[in-house]
Protein backbone atom coordinates (compact mmCIF):
# COMPACT_ATOMS: atom_id res chain seq x y z
CA UNK A 1 0.00 0.00 0.00
CA UNK A 2 1.46 3.25 -1.09
CA UNK A 3 2.40 5.17 2.17
CA UNK A 4 1.16 8.95 2.01
CA UNK A 5 3.27 11.84 2.87
CA UNK A 6 2.27 12.64 6.94
CA UNK A 7 2.37 16.33 8.16
CA UNK A 8 1.99 17.86 11.55
CA UNK A 9 2.82 20.61 13.88
CA UNK A 10 6.06 20.82 15.20
CA UNK A 11 5.77 22.49 18.62
CA UNK A 12 8.85 24.03 20.63
CA UNK A 13 9.75 21.13 22.84
CA UNK A 14 10.26 18.93 19.68
CA UNK A 15 7.07 16.79 19.27
CA UNK A 16 4.86 16.83 17.00
CA UNK A 17 0.87 17.28 17.30
CA UNK A 18 -1.52 16.59 14.05
CA UNK A 19 -3.90 19.43 15.43
CA UNK A 20 -4.01 23.17 16.51
CA UNK A 21 -6.14 24.23 19.24
CA UNK A 22 -6.08 26.88 21.18
CA UNK A 23 -7.55 25.77 24.67
CA UNK A 24 -9.20 27.72 27.50
CA UNK A 25 -8.25 25.25 30.25
CA UNK A 26 -10.24 25.78 33.47
CA UNK A 27 -8.52 24.87 36.41
CA UNK A 28 -11.65 24.46 38.60
CA UNK A 29 -15.64 23.90 38.14
CA UNK A 30 -15.85 27.49 39.45
CA UNK A 31 -14.00 29.14 36.13
CA UNK A 32 -16.14 26.69 33.65
CA UNK A 33 -18.55 29.54 33.10
CA UNK A 34 -15.97 32.45 32.35
CA UNK A 35 -14.00 29.65 30.35
CA UNK A 36 -16.83 28.86 28.40
CA UNK A 37 -18.00 32.78 27.55
CA UNK A 38 -14.02 33.76 26.63
CA UNK A 39 -14.29 30.27 23.78
CA UNK A 40 -18.05 31.54 22.99
CA UNK A 41 -16.05 35.47 22.27
CA UNK A 42 -13.65 33.59 20.37
CA UNK A 43 -14.73 31.30 17.99
CA UNK A 44 -11.53 28.92 16.88
CA UNK A 45 -10.77 28.45 20.79
CA UNK A 46 -11.40 25.85 22.46
CA UNK A 47 -12.77 25.51 26.46
CA UNK A 48 -12.43 22.50 28.47
CA UNK A 49 -14.94 22.51 31.36
CA UNK A 50 -14.66 19.86 33.78
CA UNK A 51 -16.30 19.30 37.37
CA UNK A 52 -13.16 19.77 39.49
CA UNK A 53 -10.17 21.13 40.87
CA UNK A 54 -10.92 22.21 44.76
CA UNK A 55 -10.35 20.09 47.51
CA UNK A 56 -8.20 17.55 45.83
CA UNK A 57 -4.84 16.42 48.10
CA UNK A 58 -2.40 13.91 47.55
CA UNK A 59 -2.05 11.56 45.23
CA UNK A 60 -5.76 12.45 43.59
CA UNK A 61 -4.68 16.04 43.71
CA UNK A 62 -1.03 15.07 42.06
CA UNK A 63 -2.99 13.10 38.63
CA UNK A 64 -5.36 16.19 38.59
CA UNK A 65 -2.21 18.36 37.84
CA UNK A 66 -0.68 15.79 36.16
CA UNK A 67 -3.87 15.60 33.79
CA UNK A 68 -4.14 18.91 33.16
CA UNK A 69 -0.74 20.10 32.68
CA UNK A 70 -0.41 17.29 29.83
CA UNK A 71 -3.33 18.48 28.13
CA UNK A 72 -2.30 21.73 27.71
CA UNK A 73 0.71 20.97 27.16
CA UNK A 74 -0.30 17.97 24.08
CA UNK A 75 1.85 18.57 20.72
CA UNK A 76 -1.93 19.14 19.29
CA UNK A 77 -2.67 22.32 21.52
CA UNK A 78 -0.56 25.17 20.10
CA UNK A 79 -1.37 27.42 22.99
CA UNK A 80 -3.06 27.46 26.26
CA UNK A 81 -5.12 30.16 28.24
CA UNK A 82 -5.39 28.94 31.74
CA UNK A 83 -8.17 30.45 34.21
CA UNK A 84 -8.79 29.59 37.82
CA UNK A 85 -10.73 30.79 40.52
CA UNK A 86 -7.33 31.75 42.40
CA UNK A 87 -3.47 32.32 41.39
CA UNK A 88 -1.88 29.97 43.38
CA UNK A 89 -3.16 26.62 41.15
CA UNK A 90 -3.65 28.44 38.00
CA UNK A 91 0.20 29.21 38.06
CA UNK A 92 1.21 26.10 39.27
CA UNK A 93 -0.59 24.56 35.46
CA UNK A 94 0.42 27.47 33.63
CA UNK A 95 3.82 26.78 34.55
CA UNK A 96 3.72 23.38 33.76
CA UNK A 97 2.54 24.05 30.49
CA UNK A 98 5.16 26.73 29.50
CA UNK A 99 7.66 24.31 29.98
CA UNK A 100 6.85 23.06 26.86
CA UNK A 101 7.89 26.37 25.66
CA UNK A 102 4.44 26.93 24.10
CA UNK A 103 2.46 30.35 24.60
CA UNK A 104 0.48 30.11 27.61
CA UNK A 105 -1.47 32.73 29.77
CA UNK A 106 -3.30 32.76 32.75
CA UNK A 107 -6.09 34.65 35.09
CA UNK A 108 -7.52 34.13 38.24
CA UNK A 109 -10.89 35.33 39.13
CA UNK A 110 -11.07 36.42 42.88
CA UNK A 111 -10.06 40.05 43.14
CA UNK A 112 -11.21 40.52 39.22
CA UNK A 113 -14.26 38.54 38.58
CA UNK A 114 -15.62 36.91 35.82
CA UNK A 115 -16.39 40.22 33.24
CA UNK A 116 -13.21 41.46 34.06
CA UNK A 117 -11.20 37.99 33.28
CA UNK A 118 -13.75 37.53 30.45
CA UNK A 119 -12.42 41.11 28.59
CA UNK A 120 -8.53 40.15 29.32
CA UNK A 121 -8.96 36.26 28.58
CA UNK A 122 -10.64 36.91 25.57
CA UNK A 123 -8.38 39.75 24.45
CA UNK A 124 -5.54 37.46 24.83
CA UNK A 125 -6.31 34.46 23.35
CA UNK A 126 -7.87 36.19 20.20
CA UNK A 127 -3.98 36.71 19.97
CA UNK A 128 -2.94 32.99 20.69
CA UNK A 129 -5.37 31.95 18.12
CA UNK A 130 -4.19 34.97 15.52
CA UNK A 131 -0.83 33.35 16.20
CA UNK A 132 -1.38 30.15 16.03
CA UNK A 133 -3.44 30.46 12.40
CA UNK A 134 -0.16 31.42 11.53
CA UNK A 135 1.74 27.86 12.12
CA UNK A 136 2.15 25.47 8.87
CA UNK A 137 2.20 21.58 8.83
CA UNK A 138 5.67 20.53 8.18
CA UNK A 139 6.43 16.69 7.15
CA UNK A 140 6.45 14.55 10.64
CA UNK A 141 7.66 10.81 10.61
CA UNK A 142 5.18 8.33 11.51
CA UNK A 143 7.09 7.09 14.46
CA UNK A 144 7.18 10.36 16.35
CA UNK A 145 3.56 10.14 16.22
CA UNK A 146 2.68 9.16 19.94
CA UNK A 147 -0.86 6.84 19.40
CA UNK A 148 -3.42 5.52 21.94
CA UNK A 149 -5.56 2.36 21.49
CA UNK A 150 -8.42 1.72 23.57
CA UNK A 151 -12.15 0.06 22.74
CA UNK A 152 -15.90 0.90 23.97
CA UNK A 153 -19.02 -0.64 23.64
CA UNK A 154 -17.66 -3.82 22.77
CA UNK A 155 -19.48 -6.56 21.42
CA UNK A 156 -18.32 -10.05 19.93
CA UNK A 157 -17.60 -8.59 16.36
CA UNK A 158 -14.28 -6.47 18.50
CA UNK A 159 -12.82 -9.39 19.21
CA UNK A 160 -13.67 -11.35 15.05
CA UNK A 161 -13.21 -7.59 13.32
CA UNK A 162 -12.44 -3.88 14.52
CA UNK A 163 -9.99 -5.48 17.16
CA UNK A 164 -7.46 -7.46 14.89
CA UNK A 165 -8.03 -4.61 12.34
CA UNK A 166 -6.26 -2.05 14.90
CA UNK A 167 -3.82 -4.53 15.66
CA UNK A 168 -2.99 -4.22 12.37
CA UNK A 169 -2.18 -0.59 12.56
CA UNK A 170 -0.35 -0.91 15.90
CA UNK A 171 1.93 -3.52 14.41
CA UNK A 172 2.59 -1.06 12.27
CA UNK A 173 3.05 1.75 13.57
CA UNK A 174 5.49 0.17 16.14
CA UNK A 175 7.57 -1.07 13.22
CA UNK A 176 7.75 2.25 11.69
CA UNK A 177 9.70 3.36 15.24
CA UNK A 178 6.09 4.31 17.07
CA UNK A 179 5.19 4.60 20.30
CA UNK A 180 1.47 2.89 21.61
CA UNK A 181 -0.58 3.12 24.49
CA UNK A 182 -2.92 0.32 25.71
CA UNK A 183 -4.50 -0.09 28.88
CA UNK A 184 -8.05 -0.84 30.55
CA UNK A 185 -6.72 -2.47 33.54
CA UNK A 186 -9.62 -4.40 34.37
CA UNK A 187 -10.33 -5.23 31.24
CA UNK A 188 -7.44 -7.70 30.86
CA UNK A 189 -9.29 -10.14 33.65
CA UNK A 190 -9.43 -13.56 32.58
CA UNK A 191 -6.43 -12.65 29.67
CA UNK A 192 -3.31 -10.63 32.00
CA UNK A 193 -1.22 -13.75 31.90
CA UNK A 194 -1.16 -13.00 27.76
CA UNK A 195 -0.30 -9.24 28.33
CA UNK A 196 2.42 -10.62 31.42
CA UNK A 197 3.86 -12.99 29.07
CA UNK A 198 4.93 -10.00 26.42
CA UNK A 199 6.45 -7.95 28.50
CA UNK A 200 9.77 -7.34 27.31
CA UNK A 201 11.56 -7.71 30.76
CA UNK A 202 10.93 -8.96 34.56
CA UNK A 203 10.99 -5.46 35.68
CA UNK A 204 7.92 -4.50 33.21
CA UNK A 205 6.06 -7.66 34.04
CA UNK A 206 6.49 -6.71 37.81
CA UNK A 207 5.15 -3.25 37.12
CA UNK A 208 2.35 -4.57 35.40
CA UNK A 209 1.46 -7.61 37.39
CA UNK A 210 1.36 -4.95 40.48
CA UNK A 211 -0.56 -2.30 38.48
CA UNK A 212 -3.27 -5.29 37.20
CA UNK A 213 -3.15 -6.93 41.22
CA UNK A 214 -3.71 -3.57 43.07
CA UNK A 215 -6.79 -2.67 40.78
CA UNK A 216 -8.45 -5.95 40.45
CA UNK A 217 -8.02 -6.06 44.47
CA UNK A 218 -9.83 -3.31 44.66
CA UNK A 219 -12.70 -4.69 41.98
CA UNK A 220 -12.90 -7.26 44.48
CA UNK A 221 -12.62 -5.65 47.63
CA UNK A 222 -16.13 -4.00 46.92
CA UNK A 223 -17.92 -7.12 47.16
CA UNK A 224 -19.72 -5.92 44.08
CA UNK A 225 -21.55 -7.71 41.02
CA UNK A 226 -20.27 -5.85 38.18
CA UNK A 227 -22.41 -7.56 35.87
CA UNK A 228 -23.77 -5.13 34.29
CA UNK A 229 -20.74 -2.72 34.89
CA UNK A 230 -17.87 -4.88 33.78
CA UNK A 231 -19.02 -6.24 31.33
CA UNK A 232 -21.33 -3.10 30.23
CA UNK A 233 -25.17 -3.73 29.66
CA UNK A 234 -24.02 -2.61 26.14
CA UNK A 235 -21.36 -5.69 25.87
CA UNK A 236 -23.87 -7.64 27.27
CA UNK A 237 -26.34 -6.47 24.72
CA UNK A 238 -24.13 -7.26 21.83
CA UNK A 239 -23.61 -10.86 22.94
CA UNK A 240 -20.56 -10.36 25.53
CA UNK A 241 -21.01 -12.65 28.67
CA UNK A 242 -18.33 -12.30 30.95
CA UNK A 243 -15.34 -10.40 31.98
CA UNK A 244 -12.71 -12.70 29.95
CA UNK A 245 -14.18 -12.83 27.23
CA UNK A 246 -14.33 -9.23 26.88
CA UNK A 247 -10.76 -9.23 28.20
CA UNK A 248 -9.72 -11.64 25.24
CA UNK A 249 -11.40 -9.81 23.20
CA UNK A 250 -9.91 -6.59 23.96
CA UNK A 251 -6.30 -7.92 24.06
CA UNK A 252 -6.86 -8.77 20.15
CA UNK A 253 -6.05 -4.73 19.43
CA UNK A 254 -2.49 -5.34 21.01
CA UNK A 255 -0.92 -6.68 18.04
CA UNK A 256 2.04 -9.23 18.53
CA UNK A 257 4.87 -6.90 19.83
CA UNK A 258 6.58 -7.06 23.12
CA UNK A 259 5.24 -4.74 26.22
CA UNK A 260 8.19 -2.31 26.69
CA UNK A 261 6.87 -0.49 30.01
CA UNK A 262 4.21 -0.35 32.24
CA UNK A 263 3.05 3.36 33.03
CA UNK A 264 1.22 5.16 36.03
CA UNK A 265 -1.73 6.86 35.06
CA UNK A 266 -0.99 9.88 32.28
CA UNK A 267 2.75 8.95 32.55
CA UNK A 268 4.22 10.08 29.32
CA UNK A 269 6.13 7.20 27.91
CA UNK A 270 9.92 7.15 27.60
CA UNK A 271 10.21 3.90 25.69
CA UNK A 272 9.37 3.34 22.11
CA UNK A 273 7.27 0.40 21.49
CA UNK A 274 3.79 -1.27 23.21
CA UNK A 275 3.56 0.55 26.53
CA UNK A 276 0.64 -0.43 29.51
CA UNK A 277 -0.93 2.16 31.36
CA UNK A 278 -3.17 1.80 34.31
CA UNK A 279 -6.07 3.34 33.91
CA UNK A 280 -9.97 2.72 34.27
CA UNK A 281 -11.80 1.09 31.42
CA UNK A 282 -14.02 4.08 30.97
CA UNK A 283 -13.58 6.09 27.45
CA UNK A 284 -13.23 9.24 28.30
CA UNK A 285 -11.69 8.54 31.01
CA UNK A 286 -8.66 6.76 29.20
CA UNK A 287 -8.40 9.34 26.33
CA UNK A 288 -8.16 11.98 28.92
CA UNK A 289 -4.74 10.19 30.29
CA UNK A 290 -3.49 9.31 26.99
CA UNK A 291 -4.08 12.82 25.63
CA UNK A 292 -2.19 13.97 28.87
CA UNK A 293 0.46 11.66 28.54
CA UNK A 294 0.88 13.20 25.04
CA UNK A 295 -0.93 10.97 22.49
CA UNK A 296 -1.97 12.66 19.51
CA UNK A 297 -4.18 10.23 17.68
CA UNK A 298 -6.27 7.42 19.47
CA UNK A 299 -7.66 3.97 17.40
CA UNK A 300 -11.07 3.23 19.03
CA UNK A 301 -12.79 -0.01 17.54
CA UNK A 302 -16.37 -0.74 18.84
CA UNK A 303 -19.30 -3.14 18.74
CA UNK A 304 -22.68 -1.56 19.65
CA UNK A 305 -21.23 1.73 18.94
CA UNK A 306 -19.81 4.06 21.40
CA UNK A 307 -19.84 7.48 20.10
CA UNK A 308 -16.88 9.69 22.34
CA UNK A 309 -14.20 11.69 20.96
CA UNK A 310 -12.23 14.07 23.24
CA UNK A 311 -11.07 17.77 23.19
CA UNK A 312 -7.74 17.83 21.58
CA UNK A 313 -6.96 13.96 20.62
CA UNK A 314 -8.90 12.97 17.81
CA UNK A 315 -10.51 9.68 17.87
CA UNK A 316 -10.90 7.45 14.44
CA UNK A 317 -13.92 5.14 15.44
CA UNK A 318 -13.60 1.41 13.53
CA UNK A 319 -16.41 -1.22 13.52
CA UNK A 320 -16.89 -4.52 12.19
CA UNK A 321 -20.64 -4.31 13.07
CA UNK A 322 -22.89 -4.46 10.96
CA UNK A 323 -26.28 -3.37 12.14
CA UNK A 324 -24.26 -0.47 14.32
CA UNK A 325 -22.63 0.45 10.34
CA UNK A 326 -26.53 0.16 9.39
CA UNK A 327 -27.92 2.43 12.50
CA UNK A 328 -25.23 5.03 13.18
CA UNK A 329 -22.90 5.46 10.38
CA UNK A 330 -22.36 8.70 11.25
CA UNK A 331 -20.15 7.75 14.18
CA UNK A 332 -18.14 5.30 11.79
CA UNK A 333 -14.84 6.32 10.15
CA UNK A 334 -13.73 2.98 9.14
CA UNK A 335 -16.01 -0.01 8.42
CA UNK A 336 -14.00 -3.51 8.29
CA UNK A 337 -17.77 -5.51 8.67
CA UNK A 338 -16.17 -7.33 5.11
CA UNK A 339 -13.89 -9.87 7.81
CA UNK A 340 -17.02 -11.16 9.34
CA UNK A 341 -18.50 -11.94 5.57
CA UNK A 342 -15.01 -12.96 4.91
CA UNK A 343 -14.89 -11.10 2.04
CA UNK A 344 -11.34 -9.92 2.93
CA UNK A 345 -8.68 -10.40 5.37
CA UNK A 346 -7.00 -8.43 8.31
CA UNK A 347 -3.95 -7.04 6.28
CA UNK A 348 -6.80 -5.57 3.87
CA UNK A 349 -8.70 -4.40 6.62
CA UNK A 350 -5.20 -2.82 8.30
CA UNK A 351 -5.02 -1.36 4.54
CA UNK A 352 -8.20 0.48 5.13
CA UNK A 353 -7.49 1.54 8.40
CA UNK A 354 -4.38 2.82 7.60
CA UNK A 355 -5.77 5.37 5.02
CA UNK A 356 -8.23 6.53 7.36
CA UNK A 357 -5.42 6.76 10.11
CA UNK A 358 -3.03 8.58 7.75
CA UNK A 359 -5.30 10.93 6.46
CA UNK A 360 -6.63 12.00 9.97
CA UNK A 361 -2.81 12.85 10.66
CA UNK A 362 -3.02 14.90 7.51
CA UNK A 363 -5.91 17.03 8.87
CA UNK A 364 -8.83 15.46 8.09
CA UNK A 365 -11.67 15.31 10.59
CA UNK A 366 -13.00 12.50 12.74
CA UNK A 367 -16.50 11.45 13.04
CA UNK A 368 -16.37 12.82 16.73
CA UNK A 369 -14.62 15.61 15.96
CA UNK A 370 -17.28 16.92 13.22
CA UNK A 371 -19.83 15.40 15.68
CA UNK A 372 -18.47 17.64 18.50
CA UNK A 373 -17.98 15.25 20.69
CA UNK A 374 -15.22 16.39 23.34
CA UNK A 375 -15.55 14.27 26.34
CA UNK A 376 -12.73 15.21 29.03
CA UNK A 377 -13.24 12.93 32.22
CA UNK A 378 -10.79 13.48 35.20
CA UNK A 379 -9.43 10.42 36.60
CA UNK A 380 -10.07 10.78 40.59
CA UNK A 381 -7.87 8.40 43.01
CA UNK A 382 -10.20 9.01 46.02
CA UNK A 383 -12.81 11.49 47.24
CA UNK A 384 -11.71 15.44 47.62
CA UNK A 385 -10.81 16.78 51.41
CA UNK B 1 -2.29 -12.13 13.61
CA UNK B 2 -3.15 -14.86 11.14
CA UNK B 3 -4.49 -13.51 7.97
CA UNK B 4 -7.75 -15.64 7.29
CA UNK B 5 -8.47 -17.36 4.17
CA UNK B 6 -11.43 -16.29 2.30
CA UNK B 7 -12.40 -19.34 0.07
CA UNK B 8 -14.12 -17.52 -3.05
CA UNK B 9 -17.26 -18.91 -4.42
CA UNK B 10 -17.72 -20.62 -0.48
CA UNK B 11 -20.40 -18.20 0.23
CA UNK B 12 -20.87 -16.42 3.44
CA UNK B 13 -21.10 -18.02 6.66
CA UNK B 14 -23.37 -17.61 9.87
CA UNK B 15 -21.08 -18.36 12.74
CA UNK B 16 -17.36 -17.82 13.04
CA UNK B 17 -15.48 -19.32 15.59
CA UNK B 18 -12.17 -17.94 16.54
CA UNK B 19 -9.72 -21.45 16.20
CA UNK B 20 -10.81 -24.87 16.31
CA UNK B 21 -11.14 -26.63 20.02
CA UNK B 22 -12.94 -23.45 21.00
CA UNK B 23 -16.73 -24.33 22.51
CA UNK B 24 -18.07 -21.66 21.14
CA UNK B 25 -19.11 -19.34 17.72
CA UNK B 26 -20.15 -16.41 17.12
CA UNK B 27 -23.32 -15.41 14.93
CA UNK B 28 -22.67 -13.04 12.58
CA UNK B 29 -25.84 -12.37 11.61
CA UNK B 30 -29.32 -13.46 13.00
CA UNK B 31 -29.91 -17.14 13.04
CA UNK B 32 -32.97 -19.18 13.06
CA UNK B 33 -33.20 -22.75 14.13
CA UNK B 34 -31.97 -25.02 11.39
CA UNK B 35 -28.55 -25.82 9.70
CA UNK B 36 -26.53 -23.04 9.30
CA UNK B 37 -22.95 -22.56 8.01
CA UNK B 38 -19.47 -22.12 10.18
CA UNK B 39 -15.92 -21.05 9.62
CA UNK B 40 -12.94 -21.16 11.63
CA UNK B 41 -11.16 -17.59 11.80
CA UNK B 42 -7.65 -18.63 12.27
CA UNK B 43 -7.58 -21.46 8.85
CA UNK B 44 -10.90 -20.19 6.89
CA UNK B 45 -11.94 -23.97 7.64
CA UNK B 46 -15.47 -24.80 6.98
CA UNK B 47 -17.93 -26.54 8.49
CA UNK B 48 -21.41 -27.09 9.46
CA UNK B 49 -23.56 -26.54 12.86
CA UNK B 50 -27.02 -27.47 13.84
CA UNK B 51 -28.94 -24.29 15.46
CA UNK B 52 -31.36 -25.48 18.03
CA UNK B 53 -32.01 -21.61 19.62
CA UNK B 54 -32.12 -18.45 18.02
CA UNK B 55 -28.99 -16.92 18.06
CA UNK B 56 -28.91 -12.92 17.35
CA UNK B 57 -25.99 -11.31 15.40
CA UNK B 58 -23.03 -11.29 18.08
CA UNK B 59 -24.23 -14.03 20.25
CA UNK B 60 -22.60 -17.22 21.40
CA UNK B 61 -23.77 -20.85 20.14
CA UNK B 62 -22.27 -23.84 21.83
CA UNK B 63 -20.79 -25.84 19.38
CA UNK B 64 -20.38 -29.15 21.86
CA UNK B 65 -22.55 -30.56 24.43
CA UNK B 66 -21.37 -28.80 28.23
CA UNK B 67 -21.74 -30.33 31.55
CA UNK B 68 -22.86 -27.66 34.39
CA UNK B 69 -19.49 -25.67 36.07
CA UNK B 70 -17.60 -26.21 32.42
CA UNK B 71 -14.86 -24.39 31.38
CA UNK B 72 -15.71 -22.80 28.31
CA UNK B 73 -12.86 -21.85 25.68
CA UNK B 74 -12.92 -18.97 23.43
CA UNK B 75 -9.95 -17.89 21.49
CA UNK B 76 -8.78 -21.40 23.20
CA UNK B 77 -8.77 -19.63 26.15
CA UNK B 78 -11.72 -20.04 29.29
CA UNK B 79 -14.07 -17.27 28.92
CA UNK B 80 -16.21 -18.57 31.73
CA UNK B 81 -18.07 -21.27 33.61
CA UNK B 82 -21.35 -22.58 32.59
CA UNK B 83 -24.15 -22.67 34.78
CA UNK B 84 -26.34 -25.28 33.80
CA UNK B 85 -26.03 -27.56 31.14
CA UNK B 86 -25.61 -26.49 27.98
CA UNK B 87 -25.93 -28.25 24.17
CA UNK B 88 -24.82 -28.04 21.05
CA UNK B 89 -26.58 -25.49 19.04
CA UNK B 90 -27.94 -23.78 22.18
CA UNK B 91 -27.55 -19.82 22.52
CA UNK B 92 -24.86 -19.23 25.46
CA UNK B 93 -25.17 -16.02 27.20
CA UNK B 94 -25.02 -14.70 30.71
CA UNK B 95 -28.14 -17.12 31.35
CA UNK B 96 -26.25 -20.49 31.04
CA UNK B 97 -22.61 -18.76 31.43
CA UNK B 98 -20.47 -16.86 34.25
CA UNK B 99 -16.97 -15.72 34.87
CA UNK B 100 -14.67 -17.40 36.64
CA UNK B 101 -13.00 -14.20 38.32
CA UNK B 102 -15.32 -11.91 39.14
CA UNK B 103 -16.10 -14.15 42.25
CA UNK B 104 -19.18 -11.30 42.95
CA UNK B 105 -20.74 -11.07 39.78
CA UNK B 106 -22.81 -14.44 39.79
Amino acid sequence: MAQQRLTGYRRPDGRAGIRNHVVILPVDDLSNAVAESVARAIPGTLAIPHPYGRLQFGADLGLFFQTMIGTGANPNVAAAVVIGIEPAWTERIADGIAETGKPVAQFSIERHGDLRVLELAARRAGQLLQDASELARVPVDRGELLMSIKCGESDTTSGLGANPATAQAVDRHIAAGGTVIFGETTELTGGEHLIAQRCATGEVRKKFQAFFDNYFAMVERTGANLLGSQPTQGNIRGGLSTIEEKALGNIQKTGTVPVVDALAPAERPTRAGLNFMDTSCAAAEFITLTAAAGAVVHLFPTGQGNVVGHPVEPVIKITANPLTLATMSEHIDVDVSGLLRLEYGLATAGDRLQDVLDRTINGRLTCAEVLGHREFALTRLHPSA
Amino acid sequence: MTEPAPAAGQGEVDFLAHRRGDDVAVAVRDTAPGAARAAYLDSGDRFGIEVRTPVPLGHKIALRDLAERENVLEYGVPIGLTRAPVAAGELVHTHNLRSARWRSSV
